[in-house]
């Protein structure tokens, strides 16, 4: 494979350092982070390459401070990105919250593991809820982007400082500790490619003659704040409109349609092969977007096949999400490992056949 | 809004700087607040600075700060301003900025964030207001109320036992290499109100120099929450506040090169 674009390269990279050389290439002003595993070589490799970059990296005290240090700069008008994992992600939620009621851009970056708790380092897709119902106090929500690939782990990171400061909101990569550990092939996106945007409401010292500029999140008249919330609520509806994203494979046929996300719908396409083999129509559908929720897409396609089975790296969470799409028009079951368990395909293929059975499913020869 | 230069024959020799705007404060009779916000608006006013300031207001009663002071600001969650302040500073180096907190906010729920700001000599100023108590929540007991003090959370007054030393958390940060400038000041007078002033320019200055991070503690008083009128508030503190906390220089630029 050969490219005419110089900036462009074709490398083998671990997830977490595809994330962080794809975040100086979609011009990353300022990182602030703590270390945690299984996501510490985003700040070691982004502190080793640092040099060559007009970026700050900042290892801040805790990851309580990093995401304030992220609401300064953001405030400043900076294009600013943070990484951590489940715990420390819980830490920060107090500053996402005020991130989101100020109206601030940022890149977050939740690189799972198995929890609750301390838990473990193994990979998890247990904080689902947290990234897409909001996580912190308050009305909000995050854009929520999910890689299922070493190549998305970079190239998410441009559509998240996009949608981040298209819609000035905190967008959140939502990947797990296989996928930042494990290496792949990839084509590194091009650096420059990703123009910064206006940022006149950052407070970067007043303009003489100009009326200053305030970030804020109080708004102490009741009927001020619920303004707010009706102007961020609007901001989501049209998130909602226009930024939803999803991949499918084999449904036009499907009799069980998979849902799953990240890691687990690479794991699902074995299984639909597998069952293929064996006869059974399967299909998959992965949001890539898990906020916004692609459920109108799952509701068509629950009027078309004999069953859903949800697949996760928890106990069901976002299965919530896929039986409101489907609103009881087809039986929605659910397959799940939890605590830093992967799922292998056979396992899942099991489920498949289980739901395939009890509902009667027909072999396709 | 330009005031006439004479007033009923007076000549007019002081007024509000064009830094603070028209917002009434909402601050208690008596406060020290609104003197301290004046101080630093007057100095950005005369340094010509208005343009390049930021400043960092916190949770507490001068949360609305940013009503107040006619520069550009972000208000930061409780006990974060200097974190904020820190993420201001290292993306606009060349800009001046300033964290403004109380006691409850800087030395309690943000004793981590405050500490690691000054040891990493982050070039700003911050601001401490020490009165003692938390104010906006009415009146509760604070890390540096004195030992005996009855606030609504200790209505026995502070018991040692319960609720340990009061904090000096000013004598702490001077000890920290990041520390360029820390200083204890007041404003319950007029010569500490021109002291403040000075150690207020200094700071502004020094942070050109790009060497280290300025502190500066004002104690002062909350008559409110001390259930006292101004006048008493400003005597109780001369006598109870000032021996625990006295007033001076605790590390100025000289002592830093050393």
């Amino acid at each position: 494979m050969s490219t005419n674009d110089e900036k462009s390269e074709i490398r083998i990279m671990k997830g977490n350092e595809a994330l962080a050389e794809a975040a100086f290439r979609a011009g990353m002003q300022a990182y602030f982070g703590y270390p945690i595993t299984p996501q510490s070589e985003v700040i070691e490799y982004l502190m080793e390459e640092q040099p060559k970059h007009d970026c700050v990296v900042l290892q801040a005290e805790s990851e309580v401070a990093a995401i304030n240090m992220v609401f300064g700069a953001s405030g400043a008008g900076a294009r600013v990105m943070i990484s951590s994992s489940g715990p420390g992600v819980s830490l920060m939620q107090e500053g996402i919250s005020y991130m989101a009621s100020a109206q601030l851009p940022c890149l977050l970056v939740n690189v799972q593991r198995g929890g609750p708790g301390l838990g473990t380092i193994q990979p998890s897709q247990g904080d689902y809820f947290q990234a897409t119902k909001g996580g912190g106090h308050g009305d909000y929500r995050l854009i929520v982007l999910a890689p299922s690939s070493v190549q998305e782990m970079a190239d998410f990171v441009f559509d998240g400082f996009r949608l981040a400061e298209k819609y000035r909101t905190p967008a959140m990569i939502l990947t797990d500790g296989a996928l930042g550990q494990m290496m792949e092939k990839l084509q590194l996106p091009p650096a420059g490619s990703l123009p910064h945007t206006e940022t006149t409401w950052a407070t970067r010292g007043k303009p003489e003659g100009k009326e200053r500029r305030i970030i804020t999140s109080l708004f102490m008249q009741p009927e001020k704040m619920e303004e707010v919330n009706h102007q961020l609520q609007a901001k989501y509806r049209q998130i909602e409109a226009e930024e939803v994203r999803f991949e499918e494979y084999g449904v036009e046929d499907a009799d069980v349609l998979l849902v799953a996300f990240g890691l687990v719908a690479r794991i699902c396409q074995k299984t639909m092969q597998l069952a293929r083999q064996k006869g059974l129509r399967v299909g998959i559908l992965r949001p890539i977007t898990l906020f916004p929720f692609p459920s109108k897409r799952i509701a068509e396609l629950a009027s078309t096949v004999d069953a859903v089975l949800t697949v996760e790296m928890n106990a069901g969470q976002m299965l919530e999400d896929v039986r409101l799409a489907v609103e009881g028009r087809c039986p929605v079951h659910f397959k799940g490992r939890m605590g830093g368990m992967i799922p292998s395909p056979e396992e899942v293929l099991e489920a498949v056949e289980e739901v395939a059975e009890k509902h009667n499913v027909e072999l396709s020869r | 809004m330009e005031l006439p230069p004479i007033t009923n024959g007076f000549e007019l020799v002081y007024r509000k700087p064009q830094t603070l705007t028209e917002t009434p404060m909402h601050y208690c009779p008596g406060c020290g607040h609104g003197v301290v916000h004046r101080v630093l608006m007057e100095v950005v006013n005369e340094m010509g600075i208005q343009d390049k300031t930021i400043g960092v207001a916190p949770v507490g009663c001068s949360v609305f700060a940013y009503d107040y002071m006619n520069i550009d600001m972000q208000e930061a969650a409780h006990g974060r301003a200097s974190a904020a302040a820190t993420g201001i500073k290292r993306v606009l180096p060349d800009r001046y900025v300033f964290s403004y907190q109380g006691d409850g906010d800087l030395a309690a729920i943000g004793t981590a964030e405050t500490i690691h700001t000054v040891n990493r000599g982050e070039n700003i100023l911050m601001v401490f207001i020490n009165n003692a108590v938390y104010g906006m929540t009415g009146g509760q007991m604070a890390p540096t109320t004195l030992l005996g003090m009855k606030t609504t959370t200790s209505p026995f007054g502070r018991e040692l036992g319960l609720a340990g030393h009061p904090l000096k958390i000013t004598n702490l940060l001077a000890q920290l290499p990041g520390a360029y400038y820390v200083t204890r000041q007041a404003v319950h007078t007029p010569t500490a109100v021109r002291k403040l002033k000075k150690a207020v320019q200094s700071a502004f200055h020094y942070q050109t120099l790009n060497k280290g991070t300025c502190f500066i503690e004002v104690v002062s008083n909350c008559p409110s929450g001390w259930k006292m009128t101004p006048a008493e508030s400003n005597k109780w503190l001369e006598e109870n506040m000032l021996p625990m906390y006295p007033l001076g220089d605790l590390k100025t630029p000289a002592q830093t090169m050393n």
